[in-house]
């Protein structure tokens, strides 16, 4: 396996046959008119890309400037103090909980050997599949009072008193960090992995112990990963409604929702939100500065010399267990459950319209991927290049629709969308007359990829830009001084080297995608129905138990690119 | 050394290039999907398969064909007031008076002067402008023990603040928009002041923290953590029609006096409908037999037409007077009933 990355690196006499006469005349014919189109072009896609994402933060941020006085003197009286105390301990306890098992579980996976390893590193990251809603329901429906667990302890012991509430603080930071630990896992993984074990043994050669090798130089290398996977985690809690709202723990999220839904205000609603977003802001640049100075490089691993860790006896036992554990509670368990449900409504529910679902899932996830990456793989690189402030704002404030609401954002996206469709409609009255045909841009799969785009274009550029800042400036000058130059040297030095980030990225967004529920609703064209909007049919009348077949088949979706990526990304073993 | 930078440069040849495909292709489906069509379309809060089953009866009977497109009340209203007179709907569809109310005061919904459902929908059930119609009732009720409780102990929603009901009562979430018009509608009754107290008292009788949903806190009854509460009564046919031994039963409060809380389901003809006539015609047969009694029967819930009967299952469970209070004051003292919750921290 090794090897073969390895050779990837390597110029092939054939390859280089294969594109070069041919690549040079056209480059050469074509140069004088593709020039000045090219800049055009360079100039105006990445200004597309932040723009689409710009756009619905812009028309949340302008909320802040005219604030509704009686609402507003309201909120801050009964609503805010409450829901800032809740919002801090739930982000702080997730990203505690998370941070700590995926940085944990990765390194374990990466870097040591122990029974049963080749399974769980595998397994660890398919929690990924199950939307955190669909986990807390679950949850609920086990662990509560009526649930099996009590009612048998109940029956057993006569009494369930003294089993922790699940409906509680504790319960949601629980439920959340092992539905997002993933994120943390996934990128963390990756960093272990890709500096390989061979860092630890430069460091225990030079006289580092075990413990401090990992503490001292391991676990500061992979910091962009890991920070890169606890921003993820952080804004995914902050974004939250689904699993806090099924806790009924009132957060940021459940308050703009009470704002508009229960005092029909909008603007108040878009006000909290704006202010949510100042914290994110105030939060990244935060992490920013205390990187500011860092510089990151990567060594690739050369397998043969160094091997894993092997944690025999007892401690491997250990490592095992606390895996399994992990495996088990945010997946195995929760798909059982889900499995058993189904199994109860399969028969009345499951039907040919499936099929649709699932192709439409599949269709808008994968879509979806692709831009996005593609926009945030060019992102990185203009980062890349030496660049003003006013470009590096831009781009960490075109991330931040991850941290918003799913239906805010969701208002923010379709009210520039349906202004833009107003205009185009106009110009074409203008030049057609009466009879010109209607367009509806927020109905169509266009309008669905820019919305996606605003929201998750962090999932996509955070694993990117952690991957880019490892390749230094001396690889490529090493690269140069050896003849490789332009695209040869993204293609052949940079793309081996991102590959795994650039999967791994792929895959978050697909995932995400899939999971994703108020963006779906808004903007999918008529009869685009997907499997999330049908667990949002069910669930939105109560009906948990029906949820669960098509939470079923996005967890089964969902474990092929979960598959693709261990397989694709990591066996460097 | 800046040559890595020029080597980024050919990947925007691509990059522009796959991008302008991708762009190409979703302005092809769009101008696909933007042809005026006949079809009706509906922007549903009420759920597809509550609501689609009647759609295709009514196209099978009618020829007519609907297009559907479903969310929660709030984004849709914010779509169509975007959407402003370019808008494709022709009916918005919502499971709550007080959305109803506030789409039509944002002027999203117009008046419908129609015989036929000026007939068949109590007064009290639809805008007093004629802007939005009930198409069923949903009644909000206390729910108890069969096992704890006697009947005679209740008595109106206010009774379960007594010290008798100290950490027996179970409620659902005051993020409920069932529960906001519920003290909306003690607002209109008892002012705001009073409401604040009998708020107030519910939540110190609480067994358990508020639940998520009508089910979650049944089945908390049914296990014993609590021994009443308050419900919609079409959860508990849910529940019935799963379990036909349940050990609870419903409890018709305040029958001498303002009667039972209900909120609607219901719809209006939006401002801008390029269909309104047809939008028109599929209300007016919205409200009348055949599709109120499926209306009842797929989700026992009540139909708006007094004239029809309700689903045997929701008869069983007894006949009781409802508030006659217009529906609309819900909407109106929504905003006011959250803040009162918010003082009284029910959560």
């Amino acid at each position: 396996m090794n090897a073969a990355i390895q050779s990837e690196g390597v110029p092939s006499a054939r390859a280089q046959a294969r594109y070069r006469p041919g690549f040079l005349l056209a480059a050469l014919l074509c140069l004088p008119a593709l020039v000045p189109l090219l800049v055009i072009l360079s100039a105006l896609v990445p200004l597309l890309v932040i723009l689409s994402a710009l756009v619905p933060l812009l028309v949340i941020l302008s909320a802040l400037v005219t604030p509704e006085v009686e609402v507003w003197s309201h909120l801050s009286r009964h609503v805010l103090p409450h829901v800032l105390v809740n919002t801090a301990a739930l982000l702080a306890g997730v990203a505690i909980l998370a941070g700590v098992l995926g940085t944990t579980l990765a390194w374990l996976t990466a870097l040591c050997d122990f029974p049963g390893r080749r399974w769980l590193e595998w397994a660890l990251v398919l929690p990924l599949a199950i939307p955190a809603y669909v986990l807390a329901f679950v949850a609920i429906g086990f662990l509560d009072y009526a649930g099996p667990l009590q009612s048998w302890l109940r029956a057993t012991f006569g009494s369930s008193y003294w089993v922790p509430a699940i409906r509680s603080r504790g319960g949601v930071i629980l439920i959340l960090s092992l539905a997002l630990y993933p994120y943390v896992y996934l990128l963390a993984r990756s960093a272990f992995l890709t500096q390989g074990r061979h860092v630890l043994e430069a460091a225990q050669i030079l006289g580092y112990g075990r413990m401090r090798a990992a503490w001292r130089v391991a676990l500061p290398m992979a910091r962009p990963w890991i920070a890169a996977g606890l921003a993820l985690v952080c804004m995914e809690t902050l974004a939250d409604f689904g699993a806090v709202s099924i806790f009924n723990y009132d957060t940021f999220t459940t308050a703009i929702y009470r704002a508009w839904f229960g005092m029909f205000s909008v603007h108040a609603a878009l006000e909290l939100g704006a202010i949510l977003l100042l914290f994110v802001l105030g939060a990244l640049m935060l992490d920013r500065r205390s990187r500011g100075g860092m510089r990151f490089a990567s060594a690739r691993d050369l397998g043969q010399t160094s091997r894993r860790l092997k944690l025999s006896g007892a401690t491997g036992w250990v490592a095992a267990v606390y895996a399994s554990l992990v495996t088990a509670l945010a997946f195995a368990l929760p798909v059982l459950q889900l499995l058993w449900w189904t199994l109860k409504r399969a028969a009345s529910d499951l039907d040919s319209r499936y099929w649709g679902f699932v192709a439409n899932t599949v269709m808008l996830a994968a879509s979806a991927a692709v831009v996005i990456v593609g926009a945030s793989l060019a992102l990185a690189y203009l980062l890349r290049r030496p660049h003003g402030r006013a470009l590096d704002a831009l781009v960490r404030l075109a991330t931040l629709g991850y941290a918003v609401p799913g239906t805010v954002l969701a208002v923010g996206i379709i009210v520039p969308l349906v202004s833009l469709n107003n205009l185009l409609q106009k110009g074409l009255h203008a030049w057609l007359g009466p009879d010109s045909p209607s367009i509806l841009l927020q109905g169509t799969l266009l309008g669905v990829l820019l919305a996606y785009m605003a929201r998750f274009l962090a999932v996509g550029f955070n694993p990117v830009e952690s991957g880019l800042q490892r390749i230094t400036q001396s690889l490529d000058e090493a690269g140069i001084g050896m003849g490789v130059t332009g695209h040869a040297l993204v293609r052949r030095v940079h793309m081996p080297l991102l590959r795994t980030s650039l999967l791994s990225a792929a895959i978050l967004v697909f995932v995400d995608v899939m999971k994703e529920m108020p963006i779906t609703l808004i903007t999918r064209p008529f009869g685009w129905d997907t499997l999330a909007v049908r667990i949002f049919e069910m669930t939105a009348i109560g009906e948990w138990e029906r949820a669960a077949l098509p939470a079923v088949a996005i967890v089964l979706v969902g474990l092929i690119p979960a598959a693709m990526l261990t397989r694709g990304g990591g066996h460097v073993a | 050394m800046s040559a890595s930078v020029h080597g980024v440069v050919p990947r925007w040849i691509g990059l522009s290039i796959r991008l302008g495909v991708c762009l190409s292709i979703c302005l092809g489906l769009l101008s696909a999907c933007g042809r005026t069509s006949s079809d009706l379309v509906v922007y549903s809060a009420r759920n597809e398969q509550l609501i689609k089953p009647i759609f295709d009866r009514y196209t099978a009977q009618t020829g007519r064909t609907i297009k559907l497109i479903t969310d929660d009340a709030g984004p849709l209203i914010e779509r169509l007031a975007a959407e402003g007179a370019n808008s494709p709907a022709d009916l918005l569809l919502t499971v709550d008076a007080g959305v109803l109310w506030h789409a039509a005061e944002r002027g999203l919904l117009r008046p419908i002067d129609s015989p036929i459902l000026n007939a068949n929908i109590p007064e009290h059930l639809r805008d007093p402008e004629n802007r939005w119609f009930a198409l069923s009732v949903r009644a909000r009720t206390i729910v108890y023990s069969t096992e704890r409780v006697q009947p005679q102990d209740l008595d109106t929603y206010e009774s379960l603040t007594d010290e008798k009901w100290r950490g027996r009562l179970c409620l659902r979430s005051s993020k409920s928009v069932y529960n906001q018009s519920l003290v909306a509608m003690l607002i209109a009754q008892h002012g705001e002041e009073k409401t604040e107290q009998i708020v107030r008292g519910w939540v110190a009788n609480l067994a358990t923290p508020e639940f998520a949903n009508d089910t979650l806190l049944m089945e908390a009854i049914i296990a014993g953590q609590c021994d009443v509460g308050i419900v919609n009564t079409y959860y508990y046919g849910r529940l019935q029609a799963d379990r036909p031994e349940l050990p609870l039963k419903l409890f018709w409060p305040d029958q001498q006096g303002a009667g039972v809380h209900v909120n609607v389901s219901g719809a209006g003809v939006t401002a801008h409908a390029p269909r309104a006539d047809q939008a028109r015609a599929l209300l007016e047969w919205l409200s009348r037999q055949e599709a109120q009694t499926m209306i009842g029967a797929m989700d026992k819930e009540y139909p708006a037409s007094p004239a029809v009967a309700p689903d045997p299952m929701v008869a069983s469970w007894g006949t009781f007077r409802e508030s006659p209070l217009n529906v609309a004051h819900a909407g109106e003292l929504q905003p006011a009933a959250v803040r009162l919750m918010d003082r009284a921290r029910y959560r």
